[in-house]
């Protein structure tokens, strides 16, 4: 019995939980110059879908105009709105207390069909810059990422090796991925296979 | 690498997308009233063409949206993707019993 009892997995507590699963890696990364790795800190996320008449409020409450064009993400003071499909948005707020936000968003759209939902704990963001940050994204993933066909402001859901992320181009250099915390050390541990040349 | 046309995204690999079976199949409005057979030719029976072929596929990958795709089952040329909802594309070409079209592009 005592051996069982050995085996049983401590309770998880809401402080474990949103223990960054990436801390560890990153501390044991080497600093590669043409694609730099760093994870990105908390953020709320909000999933938001909704018809016509939420869209326009929605992004009154949040501070951020949704984005109307496809694979399109829309920043204003830090926080930006990221176009998912034609009627999903995720709402990503870095360093944000999740809980008012939602509390906001949510009222003003009370009464108009739409579903809004608190993900910020589902997934972490890594972000990765340099000159060959685009040639390690494509060890795994297919899109053309020339600055043509994937513009700094374009963001859009893809895969990385076998894990769905969502992948956006901040700045020319600069890709920001959001991934399943689950997930997150797989896509992660394979982006440093894709540098490992560069170093 | 197949690319395929996402009617809301633009050209995308293959990978992000899924096969979702035969388009423009409507489920019988009033079940209860279909006798066995004809619920059975809902449920299983497809045209399955060679030649063009409308279906749908769903971009779970990206935008997460279902939308139709007329495509040859001899070459596996996309000749178009369309919105779901809307009227299967007509004259796109040969519709005939080894007539493929778009093989070598």
């Amino acid at each position: 019995m005592d051996e069982i009892a050995s085996i049983t997995a401590p309770a998880t507590t809401a402080a474990a939980v949103s223990v960054n699963p990436l801390h560890a890696l990153a501390a044991a990364s080497h600093d590669v110059a043409a694609a730099r790795l760093v994870p990105l800190g908390p953020a709320a996320r909000l999933a938001f879908r909704g018809r016509e008449a939420a869209i326009g409020p929605v992004g009154e409450a949040f501070g951020v105009a949704l984005p109307r064009e496809a694979c399109r993400r829309a920043e204003a003071n830090g926080r930006a709105a990221l176009w998912l499909g034609p009627d999903e948005w995720i709402l990503l707020a870095p360093g944000a207390d999740p809980a008012p936000l939602f509390a906001a968003i949510d009222s003003a759209a009370a009464g108009l069909p739409h579903s809004l939902v608190d993900v910020s704990s589902r997934s972490v963001g890594i972000e990765i810059s340099g000159p060959r940050a685009a040639f390690v994204l494509n060890q795994g993933n297919p899109l053309d990422l020339s600055l043509e066909s994937f513009p700094v402001g374009m963001c859009t859901r893809t895969v990385f090796h076998k894990a769905e992320i969502v992948l956006s181009r901040v700045a020319p250099e600069t890709f920001h991925i959001d991934v399943w915390r689950s997930f997150a050390p797989y896509v992660w541990e394979l982006l440093e296979e894709g540098r490992r040349e560069l170093a | 690498m197949l690319i395929i046309d996402c009617p809301w995204c633009g050209k995308r690999p293959e990978i992000e997308f899924r096969y979702g079976g035969e388009a423009h199949i409507a489920r019988p409005a009033d079940p209860s009233a279909l006798s066995d057979e004809e619920w059975a030719e809902f449920l299983y029976n497809r045209t399955n063409p060679k030649g063009l072929h409308a279906e749908r596929w769903r971009h779970i990958h990206g935008c997460g949206r279902y939308f139709n795709a007329v495509r040859d089952t001899v070459s596996d040329f996309f000749v178009v993707t369309y919105k779901a909802g809307e009227q299967r594309p007509e004259n796109l070409g040969p519709d005939v019993d080894g007539a493929s079209i778009g093989g070598d592009k």
